[in-house]
């Protein structure tokens, strides 16, 4: 067995292991930690396949940015885990519903995939050009309406974040730099000549 | 016998012990010179303040980091009562870890990178997103308030100059066509990146002293105000090995800035390249850590509005500004992109 | 084995010894320091006075804000990376491509700023 051979049954050994974790540790901290690890052997996968940009914009992306906003969620939200837990086993019947037609849509996908004969990764000669500079080539150019489709779920789902969760306390004092820095001596001081014993 | 040990090393064994050995040295002269960069921050700083800093151990106190060291070690460890456990050791682990894990693609010299991978700057970009996670850690797993508060506040400032630190990679790569670190330095061959992008390399020095919450930007450990922040509760090694891999993030960030801005391995002048290039490389580094010592001696410290004023409000929109003006100028004249970069990487 | 992964192992090393480097720092306090833990000692610190309540308290939901805006912003990043690298390439038509969907993003920041989400407190 070759070397990449192993390196990929330990990797993908590792995030089903994983992935198990996720769901069944108790403490959701763990979970979290547990799906971190998941997307870290992910990222190894994708490295063996030469995929090294996806590689690391899944650290990034997933394991910089979204587990950390899960990590802030169930470390400091008061949600009580167990309670939710007890209704593991009502949500199961849809649970496993949702995940069959998921799984068979991805066979269906890979099933159209291999019928039409679609390109592996060595065939885009990965040797020639970097697979990033290759993904740069297509996104802006070939796929132009996916991307801006891309730029608006961005947009709106900054508009949401901001709708759901913006309130301000009234009553607050903000500083208000250009204000300050546009004071003149004028508005500021003034000079009174006090006479002894008469205060102002 | 020469013969049979090259042989050996072109082996997948032989190839794996001699990486093993590369990263073993790099590590320890890492380890060693962040322990006299260590003394380097406090001389500096109580100069500053025209005091004499350590002086003790050693000539000019110049051992002073190991002997703290030894002390850290004989410090008894001390587990608080409502921590959970595993995540309280797991914190500083992650921190050190991923501090040193991103040393392995920075190219010291033309020649010297232990693992010189196509996509190196977002590599880097990764480990620094994920030095986030010792920190809220640590400061969940003490159950305590000040370190809870500290990981708050640290999270949501190093994610705020982590975008900007994005736009302004972007604007550096924009010039080079390339994520390998090496390529970058090489691209700077007739001008340093810091002199057409000098706003984007303040900008970048100010987002680095941020990210690795150094002051004026130390606002999770504002002893004023969280006493120590997410490490109140870590005494002996732990603490030990988050204070090691603060260091070892500034270090890196020195090293980024001096790849990125300042030439990488290249000397000032052409007829200076007799001297090799890691000499080079380590000078410019030092020169980058002696003004984040500076900065920590001189400026005062960010309140913490003002601290997300400047990141979102300020860098954010400068940066992305300079992006496009940055993109538009290569597309205009694609080939005032300095030195050629090999068209096929 | 070819030769990009090969430049992959010394990372995994690399990890691998900094790991290594933390844990032996971790296990040689515990097996050379003194421990003897006492109530007082071992209980969270709190300037002196006993703890009033749990420390881990909800909290302003604006950390939760700026996490998912950074969300967006890093995929807003994560968009201009290939870009970046392709752009001599592909010329002007890259370059309109990206200045849309960075438009169409400064829109989302503009609303933003006007809404006060990026002020804190």
């Amino acid at each position: 067995m070759s070397f990449v051979a192993i390196a990929f049954y330990v990797f993908a050994s590792i995030a089903i292991a994983g992935g198990l974790l996720v769901i069944s540790s108790r403490n959701p901290v763990h979970s979290v930690l547990f799906l971190i690890l998941t997307f870290f052997s992910t990222a190894g996968l994708f490295v063996l396949l030469g995929a090294e940009f996806l590689a690391m914009l899944l650290v990034v992306v997933y394991v910089g940015a979204v587990a950390v906003l899960f990590l802030f969620v169930v470390m400091m939200l008061d949600v009580d885990f167990v309670e939710m837990r007890q209704g593991m086993m009502q949500n199961l019947p849809a649970g496993a519903t949702v995940g069959v037609i998921l799984l068979f849509e991805l066979l269906l996908a890979f099933g159209a995939r291999s019928a039409e004969g679609a390109k592996s990764l060595e065939e885009i000669a990965v040797g020639q050009v970097s697979n990033t500079r290759a993904l740069g080539n297509l996104i802006y150019d070939d796929y132009f309406l996916m991307f801006q489709t891309a730029g608006m779920i961005l947009l709106v789902a900054m508009i949401g974040a901001i709708v759901l969760t913006l309130y301000h306390r009234p009553g607050i004092k903000r500083q208000n730099i250009a204000a300050q820095v546009a004071r003149t001596r004028d508005e500021a001081v003034e000079l009174v000549d006090v006479k002894p014993g008469q205060g102002i | 016998m020469v013969e049979a040990m090259v042989e050996f090393y072109q082996t997948p064994l032989g190839r794996v012990v001699l990486d093993f050995s590369f990263c073993l040295i790099l590590l320890v002269v890492l380890l060693l010179s962040i322990a006299f960069l260590l003394v380097a921050d406090r001389k500096i700083w109580a100069a500053v303040q025209l005091r004499r800093g350590p002086n003790v151990v050693g000539p000019f106190g110049l051992l002073q980091s190991f002997a703290d060291f030894l002390k850290f070690v004989f410090k008894e460890v001390i587990i608080p009562a409502g921590a959970n456990k595993g995540v309280f050791f797991l914190a500083p682990l992650i921190s050190v870890t991923l501090a040193s894990g991103a040393w392995a693609v920075i190219p010291v010299s033309a020649t010297w990178v232990i693992a010189d991978i196509n996509v190196g700057v977002m590599y880097l970009f990764a480990i620094s997103s994920l030095g986030v996670y010792g920190i809220i850690m640590g400061g969940w797993a003490s159950n305590s308030k000040y370190p809870f508060l500290g990981a708050l506040r640290s999270a949501a400032q190093m994610v705020s100059y982590e975008v900007s630190i994005g736009f302004i990679l972007i604007t550096v790569l924009l010039l080079v066509g390339s994520l390998n670190l090496t390529d970058i330095v090489n691209a700077q061959q007739n001008i340093w990146f810091a002199i057409p992008l000098f706003p984007m390399f303040i900008m970048f020095f100010i987002s680095a002293l941020a990210e690795t919450n150094r002051p004026p930007f130390d606002l999770p450990e504002a002893e004023s105000e969280l006493v120590a922040g997410y490490q109140v509760e870590y005494s002996s090694t732990g603490y030990l090995l988050f204070m090691l891999a603060e260091y070892m993030n500034i270090v890196l960030m020195c090293a980024m800035t001096t790849i990125l801005f300042l030439g990488g391995w290249l000397p000032p002048f052409e007829f200076l390249g007799f001297i090799p290039g890691v000499f080079w490389f380590v000078l410019k580094v030092c020169m980058v850590f002696f003004m984040f010592a500076m900065v920590k001696a001189m400026v005062p410290r960010y309140r913490y509005d003002q601290l997300m004023r400047l990141g979102w409000k300020v860098f954010l929109p400068l940066s992305l500004l300079f992006v496009v003006l940055v993109g538009g100028v290569v597309t205009i004249w694609p080939d005032l992109i300095w030195a050629d970069v090999p068209a096929a990487m | 084995m070819n030769e990009l992964l090969l430049e992959y192992l010394p990372i995994i090393l690399f990890l691998a010894l900094g790991a290594i480097i933390g844990i032996v720092f971790l296990v040689l306090a515990f097996v050379i320091a003194p421990y003897n833990p006492d109530p007082e000692k071992v209980s969270a610190f709190e300037s002196g006075f006993n703890a009033f309540d749990d420390s881990r308290m909800t909290f302003q939901v604006r950390f939760y804000l700026v996490s998912i805006l950074f969300i967006i912003f890093d995929l807003e990043v994560a968009f201009l990376f290939p870009w970046a690298i392709a752009l001599k390439g592909l010329g002007a038509v890259g370059f309109w491509s990206m200045m849309v969907f960075l438009g169409i993003l400064t829109v989302g920041f503009i609303y933003e700023w006007k809404k006060g989400a990026l002020e804190w407190a």
